[in-house]
């Protein structure tokens, strides 16, 4: 079977079981709104003041609920057996990683940028800045995934991993961070966001390219 | 050729070359430290602008070069290990990070309390402190890592893998930590330039650069040694080094 086709298949059963118990697809996309509603509850402030931190906000909470559902990505099927028959199925393991981290995205990433105008209105982000947002969001839970499957791959095999997965990954986000409200920052206050997002863009495609090896090879380490 | 390289894989070789350069070092670190500190407090002029403020450089700059002068150590050390599968890269790699986490540590203690006086505020979000936490993260994560493995080889090569993606990171993160705080113009940081420095305040630094060197020489042998005996406990030749 060619590599591609092992993607499709692997995306497409990916899909199909997540689709299957949708609440564990809702609950990542809840706890970004609940995030964001807690820094204007805590932080009393007034709209006006509220849109300058919008862009903060709005991606800390992003960065942390892609956190939570980036713990079960290998784990059901490390726990269960799958990830040994995918790994012995005779395609590559990066193969293996790149269709489950592409289906992991569209199942949390893509999810959260759908659901990201309904916090930006509530932010006070400007509709005139959503473009940018958007593009911003859809590039850097792309990273995200990326660098995270490689946290989840060095982590997979350990009972309590997910605050340490946090601990591992959070660091290395950390650009994301900086240019994802950059770009949103730059594109409320009216000057070219273009910068950040090709930051955001290389980022992507670098992590991307060398990420899935990195996974690949950690998931030798746990598993064997 | 390659004998010297298969040489440095024996544990017994390790722990033995380890004991008998660490006094070198010790004392290296001893003199040129000792040199240093009493040149650069005493006897080097205080900075026209900082005044006597300026002199934590002595102590701040040395631990900031070997923050990441101990990250690169742990990303070659654990990348010797997972390619040629040389334990012995593991142990140095797990002996370097915890000394590396203290320098950076104090690199961070000592810029807030340079920055009280300079910028009147401990902390002022100036990129290179931000990236030195962010760098301390990394060790953190690289630490824990490997302790929570009940297996200590599958630990080692896990924290190896983690620190050489890292190091990749580093440069990344630095960069846009700078790019960060020149797009939030915030409180404007008067960059401490390296203007020309008398003799009397170079030598000083550059005595404590090496001294701080050869201290981390001395305190990773120090703990390699430990390392070594820990992971090699069930050998025989253990049990004969510590009768002996």
């Amino acid at each position: 079977m060619s590599a591609g086709a092992a993607i499709l298949l692997i995306v497409g059963r990916e899909l199909r079981l997540s689709f299957r118990r949708p609440d564990q697809l809702l609950q990542p996309l809840v706890f970004f709104l609940i995030v964001t509603t807690l820094f204007p509850l805590g932080l009393n402030l007034q709209l006006s003041l509220l849109k300058d931190m919008a862009p903060g906000v709005l991606w800390t909470a992003a960065l942390l609920s892609s956190l939570l559902s980036l713990e079960s990505l290998f784990k059901g099927d490390a726990d269960d057996g799958t990830l040994e028959q995918l790994a012995l199925s005779g395609q590559s393991l990066t193969v293996i990683v790149i269709a489950k981290t592409a289906a992991h995205w569209l199942l949390s990433g893509a999810a959260l940028v759908l659901a990201s105008p309904l916090v930006a209105i509530a932010l006070g982000i400007p509709s005139a800045a959503f473009g940018t947002m958007l593009a911003s969001l859809v590039l850097g839970t792309m990273t995200l995934s990326w660098l995270g499957s490689i946290g989840a791959a060095l982590t997979v095999g350990l009972k309590r991993g997910n605050v340490l997965l946090s601990l591992i990954v959070l660091p290395l986000a950390m650009p994301l961070l900086i240019f994802g409200a950059g770009a949103t920052d730059r594109a409320i206050s009216g000057t070219s966001p273009a910068g950040a997002l090709y930051f955001l863009g290389s980022l992507c495609i670098f992590t991307c390219t060398l990420a899935p090896f990195a996974a690949a090879a950690a998931l030798r380490i746990t598993l064997d | 050729m390659w004998t010297w390289f298969y040489r440095l894989a024996s544990p017994p070789f390790v722990y033995r070359t380890a004991g008998a350069l660490m006094p070198w070092f010790l004392a290296a670190a001893a003199a040129t430290i000792g040199y240093g500190t009493i040149a650069g407090l005493a006897f080097a002029p205080p900075d026209y602008q900082q005044g006597d403020a300026f002199r934590i450089i002595y102590v701040h700059a040395p631990s900031a070069w070997l923050s990441l002068f101990a990250y690169t150590t742990l990303a070659v050390a654990g990348a010797i290990g997972l390619i040629w599968r040389i334990k012995m890269g593991h142990a140095v790699a797990a002996a370097t990070a915890p000394i590396g986490a203290s320098f950076t540590l104090s690199a961070l203690v000592t810029g807030s309390l340079w920055g009280r006086p300079m910028w009147g505020t401990y902390w002022a979000w100036d990129p290179r402190l931000t990236s030195e936490l962010i760098l301390l993260f990394l060790y953190v994560g690289v630490m824990s890592l490997r302790s929570a493995f009940e297996d200590p080889g599958r630990g080692d090569r896990a924290a190896a893998l983690l620190a050489i993606v890292g190091v990749v990171n580093v440069p990344i993160i630095h960069y846009s930590v700078v790019w960060w705080n020149s797009l939030h113009q915030g409180a404007t940081v008067a960059k401490i330039g390296k203007p020309e420095m008398p003799g009397s305040m170079l030598w000083p630094l550059l005595a404590m650069f090496l001294g701080f060197m050869c201290f981390y020489g001395a305190v990773l042998c120090m703990r390699l040694r430990g390392e070594v005996l820990n992971r090699e406990r069930q050998a025989a030749w253990v049990r004969e080094a510590m009768r002996s």
